[in-house]
């Protein structure tokens, strides 16, 4: 193991580490704390500049009731979720079947086809903007869910592709060989026989496609207008200026946005660190 | 017909399976791509017709200055963005060890990056507010003069990629904990038998084992760098003066803000943007290919 195991160090060494460590970690999450402890606060507090002496009153309870009576907020994460979700299982369905395709059939063009779902996955959003957002005028679903929804679906499948196929390909290809001689038809095979083994790429990926599209922004305010479509985060920027007096409410309301990821991260830690490190080891 | 599909099965049955996912991909994806570049070397408000212009938007780019600005930081945070490598691999290193809890601070070393960049960005202007922000409450107290980072000029974009390089850095260091991970434990002991140690030991036996986690996080910062339009969006709006903008905002700005409804020019600088992306992107598939190639 790299570095040297703590335990292996002089007694000081240990107790500097110990120590070292919540310093560490308290300085990393400073600017989070910050706005954690405003989001306690009273108006008043903020409305005298009081942001961090001791708070005159703890407010957790109105704060973050106020977010949702106040403010349009609990719609927008409603949006978020109703934009999530089945983006997830598209993506899912979508991208098993051609990560499947790509993993276990060889012919001429599927390097071509993988390499375009990979190429595609990178590009810079701006340079579909505008024929998306004509695209979802022209289909009738510019400032709906569904119009996010079927976007994101389409774009997500690049990077799942790319990484259902891997996971395929990793699989033994025996099993399929095995059925093929029994006479198993193709559909067969990938229902019953590789759909089941796919169960922890689906898991990762879930989890980090879920915490991609709810932290999406860009495609949030290009493809929607307004309240009715508007998720989380474009929602909390436009209450940010709203409520510029206000920033115990917009603080909590953050903190209200960043917790569905935060809570699927750490419920789902294994399988999202799977996702986000494939191909980080050989 | 039965018996056709009997005997080419193997044949059909891939491009069935290809063919939802194709199609979703190719319409919001792929044929958008020629669509901008087509819409490039047009004039367009996005409602009236479209007049053909040549090359003329890329002309134009040449002589406007708040391209050129843009450009600019595009390169500034493709740099700076990059130390989030480095600060990765360290804050790997710190957090490699097996202490009681440490799984929990690895996690909470992650925290930036799983939430959203418009939490990140607002958390960071309440950080930088030049009157009750924190981090000029520490300045004040170490008796240094405050300033209000994002209404200056010539500190604006380095405060946005401050505030970018908190997530990334996280990103960057989930994948050296997992390289760290599977370092081969003989060569380290080999490597210490020749009494290499600290540096010269991460230098010569580990980092050489870590380039699969390294060219990763190269990829993925130099990619995030360049995709960078949320925080500027939510912590200055491209200004003070346009001087925090980046090719991806400012295409956005030209496009579909009250500065324009440009459609064409700001393809055409999607198109730039495209080209600079292409780069890595060839280099990603190249790599790719070699690796097919190999297996």
């Amino acid at each position: 193991m790299f570095p040297t195991p703590i335990e292996r160090t002089k007694p000081s060494t240990q107790l500097l580490y110990k120590i070292a460590l919540p310093i560490s970690i308290i300085i990393w999450l400073l600017p989070l704390l910050a706005v954690a402890l405003t989001s306690i606060r009273s108006g008043a507090d903020i409305n005298s500049g009081n942001y961090w002496g001791m708070p005159t009153s703890i407010n957790f309870m109105e704060n973050y009731t106020a977010v949702f009576t106040d403010s349009p907020l609990g719609y927008y994460i409603l949006n978020s979720f109703k934009i999530t979700i089945p983006t997830v299982i598209g993506a899912i369905v979508l991208s098993s079947l051609t990560g499947f395709a790509l993993g276990v059939y060889r012919f001429k063009l599927n390097l071509f086809v993988f390499f375009m779902f990979v190429a595609g996955n990178f590009i810079p959003f701006q340079i579909l903007m505008v024929p998306v957002r004509d695209l979802s005028l022209s289909l009738g679903l510019y400032n709906s869910v569904w119009g996010l929804v079927v976007f994101h679906i389409a774009f997500q499948t690049g990077f799942c592709t790319f990484f259902m196929r891997n996971f395929i390909r990793a699989l033994p290809y025996e099993l399929i060989e095995a059925a093929r001689v029994e006479g198993v038809s193709e559909f067969k095979i990938f229902w019953y026989i590789v759909v089941p083994l796919m169960r922890p790429a689906m898991a990762a990926l879930s989890v980090l496609i879920f915490t991609f599209i709810w932290n999406d922004y860009f495609w949030a305010i290009v493809l929607t207008q307004g309240a009715d479509a508007m998720p989380v985060t474009a929602g909390l920027n436009s209450l940010n200026g709203q409520w510029v007096y206000n920033q115990h409410l917009v603080s909590a309301g953050s903190i209200i946005a960043a917790l569905p990821p935060v809570l699927m991260f750490f419920l789902m830690q294994k399988h999202f660190i799977a996702g986000l490190t494939l191909g980080a080891v050989k | 017909m039965y018996s056709y599909w009997k005997n080419n099965q193997l044949k059909i049955a891939p491009w069935i399976f290809l063919a939802p996912g194709i199609f979703m991909f190719s319409l919001y994806v792929i044929f958008p791509i020629f669509q901008s570049i087509n819409l490039s070397f047009y004039q367009w408000d996005g409602l009236g017709a479209k007049t053909y212009i040549g090359a003329e938007n890329y002309i134009e780019l040449l002589d406007d200055e708040y391209f050129i600005v843009s450009l600019k930081n595009n390169v500034i945070w493709l740099v700076l963005y990059l130390l989030a490598v480095p600060a990765g691999l360290f804050a790997a290193l710190f957090l490699n060890q097996t202490v009681r809890g440490i799984r929990i601070y690895k996690s909470i070393f992650f925290f930036p990056f799983v939430i959203s960049q418009v939490v990140v960005g607002l958390v960071f202007s309440w950080f930088y507010d030049p009157s009750n922000g924190l981090l000029n409450i520490i300045l004040e107290f170490f008796g240094f003069d405050t300033i209000a980072i994002l209404a200056e000029e010539d500190y604006v974009t380095y405060g946005i990629i401050a505030a970018g390089l908190w997530p990334q850095t996280a990103y960057c260091m989930i994948l050296y904990l997992t390289g760290l991970n599977s370092v081969d434990p003989e060569q380290i002991e080999a490597g210490r038998i020749d009494n290499a140690r600290g540096w010269r030991m991460l230098w010569y036996v580990i980092l050489p084992q870590l380039k699969p986690a390294t060219f990763i996080a190269v990829v993925v910062t130099i990619i995030g760098a360049l995709r960078s339009f949320d925080l500027i969006d939510i912590m200055t709006g491209g200004g003070p003066w346009g001087s925090s903008r980046v090719l991806a905002y400012y295409m956005y700005e030209k496009a579909f803000s009250e500065y324009g409804f440009r459609m064409g020019y700001g393809a055409a600088i999607a198109v730039v943007l495209l080209l600079i992306m292409m780069v890595y992107i060839a280099t990603i598939l190249y790599r790719l290919y070699q690796d097919e190639k190999g297996s």
